[in-house]
């Protein structure tokens, strides 16, 4: 039998097809999320340990965000040889390839960490070529590995918080729509928190350099510019870190502009807590609530300069009503510290003439 | 195609499956998230109770369709988190139809930065009397191109039952809108009609409202005809703060700062302290800090109405109440058509009135006596001669051309 040539000619139209539909199936099959979290490569040995492996590297936000006083174990990994460069505004810009990863944990008792904790959730930020994604790990009740959950749930967690008191409630775990519910800057994923003023702090508080320089030694920051012009390194409930505004403005920042921006999922309230905010109407100073709803608490501007308890922001602050409540996510508890700040820096406020 | 099969075992799935109710919310949100474009995505008839916000983002062309407004219920008591009971956002073509959502913690449904989406028979509603406790909105498109809301019911909203904000080209047809603070409400939106609804038993039925300290600044261009808006009697329940905790009980249509908007042809009866009532945002008595907002509603067109009202007083509740009794002083025959007469004095001619295209113009309504109050002026100069406002205006809107489900 020999194969006639234009008979192969014939069909190596349908075979180049065949061909291409199996090598776009396998890139299909390639680029399905791995349904185990310990499946990424991101830790070395039991993966509930949380032990950076080669190439991640564990950091720390200044100021983070409350998320119902979860423990947040927060750790970068960067493509092979790549970097990100330094800015001074904005959330850096890192390359295709990276990964962001963050676990959620409660510790059994905050006051003594050595007596273990219980994970809960590992959320990871992965940027592709088309953008971040967002995907949702939750971790068994073996605490052996976590696995990709996109529908959220509800957890029960127990634990003795700082101040000793046992606490008991309910956490969300949110679920992969809701991660851009914070995420998500003009309908873009975008990752909040690894800017250079929430950087710029130390590791740990024993470590003393500065998190970007650690990286700039490590080669995986460009742009650094000396010591003297990175940004204080703000922590919001440490006074000796910066004045009352800036780190109440921070904490606004962090756990509030996410959303409340221009380009943020809550631009139609007109409220706009970031950091580079300048018109004290979309700070919310004197400002009528428009679409609150029962959120307004019956009062009548979202902040009243030197009167916390006529304002709005820190009436919704202290909900733990799902229709009154701020943030909308990720919080069913309230943050008494948080709130101390945002009523002090209120309070300081020079009232409206 | 591999995922279209895929979500299909998965309705099939559900659809078989006899299930616990916070699975049943698990699998509807997960089918939310893994839907592919042009699904249709069916809730079965039942009552569901639904602990957590059901959501889907970036996602074209999905019907979410439940088998009935009375069929598929969704229920919300005892919802645990999220702000509303649907939230659908960035995405084209959405249809939401043939279901309830019951007493969801905060606005009922509510899209945002969608291009077309369609609300069909859609019912959203709060059990037991209307309370401040109820969630906001019903019915809450924001930041929406292409809105259509048809044949929609909202009862029990503590603000507005259909409420359109910050949206362009919309539709509220055959709509029911009854026991909320606000029937009917367009916000800050351009391009909107609003015809064949009723609204009744309301605080106010149909409001028009340009409100300061938003981001879109300046809505426009609204019809408001041949709808039913009757008794809306009903004390004001919205939380204080709140617009429309302003709003006086008794009021048929308000159009607070709008311009360019044309009402016709509707039936207004029985509501109480206003008719059609025509402001300025001065009447709210808030302090304006947003410099670029305009308070002042222009190139108004109220004309072919029919009004009827029985002799009783205005309310006697609120600021409106005590301007009623002590300013006013209509008595039982409380006009019909209310305009505050605050004007913008950079756009009146020599005659003291507006030009002619930012006019106030009422004209051929059955029935309608009308007060200008010259509230600027502490109310000096009130006029009920219709002759200064007998003129009409051409408003234009364009039919939004919209997806078809």
């Amino acid at each position: 039998m020999t194969t006639h040539p234009s008979r192969l000619q014939r069909y190596l139209p349908m075979v180049a097809l065949a061909v291409i539909i199996l090598l776009t199936g396998a890139a299909l099959r390639v680029e399905a999320p791995p349904s185990r979290l310990s499946d990424f490569g991101f830790f070395a040995g039991p993966p509930a340990e949380q032990r950076a492996a080669p190439g991640t590297i564990p950091y720390r936000l200044n100021t983070p965000l409350f998320s119902d006083n979860a423990v947040k174990l927060r750790f970068l990994r960067l493509p092979v040889g790549a970097a990100v460069a330094y800015n001074d505004s904005s959330v850096f810009d890192f390359p295709v390839g990276t990964a962001l990863v963050k676990t959620f944990a409660f510790p059994h008792d905050a006051r003594h960490p050595e007596k273990g904790r219980r994970l809960i959730e590992t959320r990871i930020l992965l940027r592709e070529a088309d953008g971040w994604k967002a995907l949702p790990y939750v971790w068994d009740e073996a605490q052996s590995d976590a696995f990709l959950d996109v529908a959220g749930d509800l957890r029960e967690v127990s634990y003795t918080d700082e101040l000793g008191r046992r606490r008991k409630h309910a956490y969300q775990i949110p679920n992969l729509n809701q991660c851009k519910g914070c995420h998500n800057r003009a309908e873009q994923m975008t990752p909040i928190g690894p800017s250079s003023r929430q950087l710029s702090g130390p590791l740990t508080t024993t470590s003393g350099q500065s998190q970007l320089e650690d990286w700039a030694r490590a080669g995986i920051l460009t742009g650094l510019p000396n010591r003297d012009h990175l940004p204080a390194a703000l922590v919001w409930n440490d006074p000796t870190t910066g004045p009352l505004e800036q780190r109440a403005r921070l904490w606004l920042d962090i756990n509030c502009a996410h959303c409340h921006q221009p380009q943020g999922p809550a631009s139609t309230s007109g409220l706009f807590l970031g950091m580079a905010e300048t018109d004290p109407l979309h700070l919310g100073i004197g400002k009528t609530p428009v679409a609150s709803g029962r959120g307004s608490g019956s009062l009548r501007h979202d902040i009243v300069p030197g009167d916390p308890s006529a304002s709005i922001l820190l009436h919704r602050m202290a909900s733990t009503d799902p229709g009154v409540m701020m943030p909308e996510l990720g919080r069913t508890q309230p943050d008494p510290q948080a709130l101390a700040l945002i009523r002090e820096w209120i309070a300081e406020m020079k009232p409206l003439r | 195609m591999v995922m279209n099969r895929w979500a299909l075992s998965c309705i099939i799935l559900l659809a078989t499956q006899a299930v616990a109710q916070p699975d049943f919310r698990r699998q509807l949100q997960t089918k939310l998230i893994l839907a592919t474009d042009g699904d249709t995505i069916r809730i079965p008839e039942g009552q569901y109770t639904i602990d957590a916000t059901l959501s889907m983002e970036g996602k074209n062309g999905i019907v979410l369709s439940g088998s009935g407004m009375d069929k598929t219920i969704l229920q919300f008591q005892g919802q645990q988190t999220g702000a509303e009971g649907i939230r659908i956002t960035n995405g084209r073509q959405i249809t939401i139809q043939d279901l309830t959502v019951r007493n969801a913690k905060g606005d009922a449904i509510k899209t945002m930065n969608l291009q077309d989406v369609h609300f069909l028979r859609v019912r959203t509603d709060w059990s037991g009397k209307p309370s401040p406790k109820n969630g906001a909105y019903g019915l809450y498109p924001v930041n929406c191109k292409g809105v259509r809301i048809e044949g929609c019911e909202a009862r029990g909203a503590s603000d507005a039952g259909i409420y359109v904000g910050q949206s362009r080209d919309i539709v509220v047809s055959h709509c029911r809108a009854f026991e909320n603070v606000a029937g009917i409400e367009i916000e800050n939106s351009v391009n909107a009609i609003v015809h064949h609804n009723e609204a009744f038993r309301n605080t106010g039925g149909i409001l028009v409202f340009d409100l300061p300290d938003l981001p879109v600044k300046k809505g426009g261009q609204c019809r408001v005809y041949e709808n039913r808006i009757y008794d809306n009697n009903l004390a004001n329940f919205a939380p204080k703060g709140n617009i429309v905790g302003t709003v006086p009980q008794g009021t048929g249509i308000l159009l607070l700062a709008a311009n360019h908007v044309d009402v016709s042809g509707n039936e207004i009866r029985d509501n109480r302290t206003l008719g059609v009532c025509i402001a300025s945002y001065y009447i709210t008595e808030k302090r304006i800090r947003d410099s670029i907002y305009y308070p002042y509603p222009t190139a108004i067109n109220i004309h072919d109405n029919t009004f009827s009202r029985q002799r009783v007083r205005a309310t006697r509740r609120g600021r409106m109440g005590l301007l009623f009794r002590f300013k006013l002083r209509f008595g039982r025959k409380v006009p019909d058509i209310l305009y505050d007469g605050i004007l913008d004095k950079t756009i009146t001619g020599s005659d003291g009135r507006y030009l002619p295209e930012h006019r106030i113009c009422i004209r051929n309504n059955r029935n309608a006596r009308l007060a200008s109050l010259d509230a600027g002026n502490d109310f000096r100069s009130i006029t009920t001669d219709p002759s200064l406002f007998d003129c009409s205006l051409e408003i234009h809107t364009a039919t939004p051309t919209g997806h078809q489900p």
